[in-house]
């Protein structure tokens, strides 16, 4: 398996972000995590990211538990961090460089790649996703579509097994939107496991051969999107529906 | 009708949006201004940090005024020949330390007991004791402008980790940075979507109020902001060292710079005393 939750629970500011949760997320799986605004998708990518740590229960990277005490050592470190992305639903706390090919060389620099490699892979990546013309600028100064291309490449460029996207099409026009959602279909040649968060459904089927429903930080169903988008009870139930606003499902309510 | 006043132009909002704008140019300015073709520009990151804090070592030091005053005439020229305009130093370094130090050191003139100058309320050596500090702050800033000017942000951390400056101290430096940088845009976007629904002119109570209760929203939202990036330089393994793609490598003109900075500092050190 590649994540193994046991009975998670993590709390903010008196708030269960998430709450005794249990669930696994097999190796080359592309998993989406469904949930409404404040369901605690993005708290859990995070807690799979090892950027944050549970109160109780426990998450087991490959059979190895993911705490902070691992994350503070190299040699656990390193090869996580080599092999585990994210992109951040927000792209602007992605970017803290003075050029977006400073940008994207962060990472690979951080895992201590050699130079000559970062320069030829930044290269590429820039090119693959279109945004060679943008290396020299500063990534502040970017388009909200270009920011977004920019953090997805600053991820991409690290050739990660594990791919973590927080809300990767929001914030995007129809044209970008679809563009990262082929990137995402294609990218690895569908050998890499990809787990999003979103609250769209529109992409679900594209995306995601497993979905994790989540509410009020609880997993309450687990299955194949085609599964998922048509129980129509549980989506209103998670308000990822809405009765009179969705013609699609509109008769269909059980 | 006549409830509805235009908004006037040069309002609080506005005033304070153009503050912010300007503070935002002025970060990127510095960063621009690195990557130019200048004297400093060319120099090893290490060279410009060790040179300009012994210069400014020697200048807290001196005990005679000419001598500050001639480090400051060096400071002006390596900002000319490193394509620094002199408008630049006036308006962003000694405009700030004449103002800071000169709130410190007017009272001095006053208050410094000694000889009447010139049959005014002041002493002589209350303008020695106001002179020196207000000279020692303008040319410590000058200098500082200029490294900031002439070096990117990530090579003076770089290099202060190579002169063995604590990681924690350089994180926390680095973030600093990061921080203003997010504070001034998340600034400026409150007050853009404040100004879009302002329509009627503000009273000099309601600016108050709108600045007091924005100071307390932005520093929240930036707090939280600032988490986010750093968990996001985590995610790609940041782990408090600073890697660059550029190498540091001395050069002759490095050694001649370094040794030239070293001499400077070591003459005004021992002519200063």
């Amino acid at each position: 398996m590649l994540f193994e939750l046991d009975r998670l629970t993590y709390r903010y500011e008196g708030v269960t972000a998430v709450d005794d949760l249990s669930l696994a997320i097999a190796e080359g799986s592309r998993g989406v995590l469904l949930g409404a605004n404040g369901s605690g998708k993005s708290t859990l990518l995070r807690l799979l990211d090892g950027l944050i740590f549970g109160q109780s229960g426990a998450i087991l990277f490959r059979g190895e538990e993911l705490c902070e005490d691992h994350l503070l050592d190299d040699a656990f470190a390193l090869p996580f961090r080599r092999t585990v992305g994210m992109v951040f639903q927000n792209p602007d706390v992605q970017l803290f460089n003075p050029t977006v090919f400073d940008e994207v060389a962060f990472g690979p620099l951080q895992l201590r790649w050699p130079k000559n490699e970062i320069r030829d892979r930044v290269g590429e990546i820039l090119d693959r996703l279109r945004i060679g013309h943008l290396k020299n600028r500063i990534p502040q100064r970017l388009s909200g579509g270009e920011k977004k291309r920019v953090a997805l490449a600053s991820v991409l460029v690290l050739d990660p097994a594990v791919l973590l996207l927080d809300e990767p099409t929001a914030a995007l026009d129809p044209r970008s939107q679809s563009e990262v959602i082929d990137l995402m279909v294609e990218w690895g040649g569908g050998s890499k496991s990809v787990i999003t968060a979103t609250h769209d459904l529109g992409h679900l089927e594209d995306i995601a051969d497993r979905c994790y429903v989540l509410d009020g930080g609880k997993l309450v169903a687990e299955g194949r999107p085609a599964d998922i988008l048509v129980n129509t009870g549980l989506l209103r139930r998670t308000n990822l529906i809405h009765a009179h606003r969705h013609g699609l499902f509109r008769g269909q309510a059980t | 009708m006549s409830d509805i006043h235009p908004r006037r132009r040069g309002g609080f909002i506005e005033h304070t949006l153009e503050g912010l704008r300007s503070a935002m140019e002025r970060a990127i300015y510095a960063e621009a201004s690195a990557s130019r073709t200048g004297v400093l520009q060319r120099l090893d990151p290490r060279v410009k940090v060790a040179g300009i804090l012994a210069l400014i070592v020697s200048v807290a030091l001196a005990a005679k005024l000419w001598l500050i005053a001639a480090v400051l005439m060096l400071a002006i020229v390596l900002a000319a020949v490193s394509a620094i305009p002199i408008g630049v130093l006036a308006s962003r370094a000694w405009l700030g330390a004449l103002i800071f130090s000169g709130v410190i050191a007017v009272p001095a003139l006053f208050l410094t007991p000694g000889t009447p100058f010139h049959g005014m309320p002041i002493t002589l050596q209350g303008l020695r004791t106001a002179s020196f500090l207000m000279l020692r702050t303008g040319t410590a800033t000058t200098l500082m402008l200029v490294l900031a000017y002439t070096t990117p942000w990530t090579h003076i951390l770089k290099a202060l980790r190579i002169f063995r400056v604590p990681v924690v101290f350089v994180v926390i430096l680095g973030m600093t940075c990061r921080y203003i940088l997010l504070m001034l845009e998340t600034a400026h976007e409150m007050f853009e979507s404040r100004q879009s629904r302002t329509v009627n002119r503000m009273t000099p109570a309601e600016s108050r109020r709108l600045a007091v209760s924005s100071s307390g929203v932005l520093l929240h939202k930036t707090l939280h902001m600032s988490g986010e990036v750093y968990l996001a330089m985590q995610a790609r393994g940041f782990r408090g060292e600073v890697y660059l793609l550029d190498d540091f490598r001395m050069r002759p003109l490095d050694w001649f710079a370094l040794g030239a900075f070293a001499t400077v500092a070591a003459v005004s050190i021992l002519l200063g005393r």
